[in-house]
């Protein structure tokens, strides 16, 4: 129990995060997302073998992390989370694909291979995504959506999707609370009462759905979620997403790491 | 016509079960006026308020803000006109900070930015959480988050207030600032509670309300020490008008 309030207060360490006043908070929401989606599909882009031209792409999340002075902890307990599905996905890989690969003397499985890809492309991807809420904020975000004319239905999906999670495992924590104090010598909940515990949540989770969007209507709520007005786009915003974009686009054409090498075993000989 | 005027006609209101939680009430709140709503629980006071806020609507009859009766049509204007602040003050503040949850109903109005500025930095001075303004509502305390809800509701200047339990879960100094600040306001207001210490502090006028009908209506120094009535409806008189818990003796004046 006292794992989900930590998460529920880990949650929302990313809503506190965001409200830094640093340099890469204070640049325009829209740019923010749309550097971080030409990131996240250029990293997706990359072949499964090719881990070498991946690792110019540890330079976004590096820098953000040191501008935007976010701490680099909480990030990544957030990425162990997603990690059994990553596992999941790519442990069957070394034993499907067996062809021999030489690391020097060493021989490995293709398999192997890609599925380091895999797992270094989803931390990748995964450590962008949150970094942008870390710096960004869900509100802002969906001001950002509805800006790229995105239905507003979806945005407003998302945006309270997000505020549910929390409403959700408040109760849970609730009644997972007065389970325990209740069955002091069990472990974890026991199975008879998996059913009716769920519909409880289920059942209270709506009850405080509706409330909430009443409290919503009361005050004029008419399908919009308006999260105030952005700032302009400044010439720095652009010049930002332009330097990043154009890193991308070059990372992504020469493997850079590759050419380093090359340049530097060239000097040597 | 009085923008404040609360007018309700034989108000009747079914549940889908067929339990009928609203059985012929009427009643006409004037402007300034200060009106308790008090009954035992499962009386009809929740579903009372949510008939005048028009969250759901009568099976029979009216309910009328400003002479316009409540319906899909109305609901903006009435909504701008009544401010409602929920018995738990997070089911009402659902943005990511107090700001902005002060700030959803202005902009839902289409406000510019200016002016729901103004409205926001004025409820929360006005409430005194002026100094929360950035803070996240989760991390406020209980009386701090009933003073973001009230603040919530105060910026689209409504005429009049309609409070579900305001005291509920407070401490002893946080439910006297939120009286205190309850007094201070001069709108019309409309307050649900147990709390009938406070009642009898805050409202001139009572409505008691039994089994979804009104028992009584009238002045609040009259109703509350009406020991029999209270009994009745599953209440009591408040504390402060009780006698002396250590020796028992009477209350001589009021």
């Amino acid at each position: 129990m006292s794992k989900i309030m930590n998460a529920l207060y880990n949650m929302r360490i990313l809503d506190d995060l965001a409200r830094k006043e640093t340099i890469i908070h204070k640049i325009h929401p829209l740019v923010k997302l749309l550097t971080t989606v030409s990131y996240l599909t250029v990293v997706v882009s990359f072949g499964k073998y090719d881990i070498g031209g991946l690792l110019p792409f540890l330079l976004y999340p590096s820098i953000v992390f040191g501008l935007a002075e976010i701490p680099v902890k909480p990030i990544f307990m957030r990425l162990l989370l997603v990690s059994p599905l990553i596992i999941g996905i790519g442990i069957l890989n070394p034993f499907i694909d067996q062809q021999i690969f030489m690391l020097g003397r060493m021989e490995i499985s293709r398999g192997w291979v890609t599925f380091l890809s895999l797992f270094i492309r989803s931390g990748l991807t995964v450590t962008a995504a949150l970094l942008l809420i870390a710096t960004t904020g869900m509100d802002r975000i969906g001001g950002a959506l509805r800006m790229l004319k995105i239905p507003r239905i979806f945005v407003l999906q998302l945006l309270l999707t997000y505020r549910y999670i929390s409403v959700l495992m408040e109760e849970v924590a609730r009644t997972l609370r007065a389970y325990s104090l209740r069955a002091p010598q069990q472990k974890g909940v026991h199975r008879s009462a998996w059913g009716s515990l769920a519909g409880q949540l289920i059942l209270r989770t709506f009850d405080r759905g509706q409330r909430i969007y009443e409290a919503m209507c009361l005050r004029g709520f008419t399908g919009e979620y308006n999260t105030g007005r952005f700032k302009e786009i400044r010439v720095g915003d652009l010049a930002y997403l332009a330097g990043w974009v154009s890193f991308f686009a070059v990372a992504r054409i020469y493997n850079i790491p590759m050419l380093l090498g090359s340049l530097i075993t060239g000097v040597i000989r | 016509m009085s923008h404040h005027k609360l007018e309700v006609n034989d108000l009747h209101y079914s549940y889908p079960d067929e339990h009928k939680a609203v059985k012929g009430m009427s009643f006409c709140i004037y402007h300034g006026e200060s009106v308790g709503v008090i009954g035992a629980n499962g009386a009809g006071k929740s579903t009372l308020l949510m008939l005048l806020m028009g969250v759901i609507f009568p099976s029979q009859g009216e309910v009328c803000v400003a002479d316009v009766r409540v319906t899909k049509k109305t609901l903006p204007m009435i909504r701008q006109r009544l401010g409602m602040v929920f018995q738990d003050p997070d089911d009402q503040l659902f943005m990511t900070t107090v700001y902005d949850d002060v700030a959803f109903g202005p902009r839902n109005y289409k406000l510019d930015e200016e002016e729901v500025e103004k409205r926001v930095l004025q409820a929360l001075e006005m409430v005194g959480i002026l100094h929360l303004k950035d803070r996240a509502p989760f991390k406020l305390s209980g009386g701090e988050k009933r003073a973001a809800a009230i603040a919530s509701v105060l910026s689209m200047q409504p005429d009049i207030l309609v409070m579900d339990e305001p005291t509920a879960a407070l401490d002893p100094k946080a439910r006297r600032r939120i009286m205190e600040l309850l007094h201070s306001f001069k709108h019309t207001k409309i307050v649900t509670s147990h709390d009938l210490d406070m009642i009898y502090e805050i409202c001139d006028r009572t409505i008691v309300i039994k089994n979804g009908e009104i028992a009584a209506d009238g002045l609040t120094s009259e109703i509350l020490v009406n020991s029999k009535l209270m009994d009745e409806c599953g209440l009591e008189v408040p504390l402060a008008l009780q006698n002396c818990p250590v020796c028992g003796s009477e209350k001589t004046k009021i």
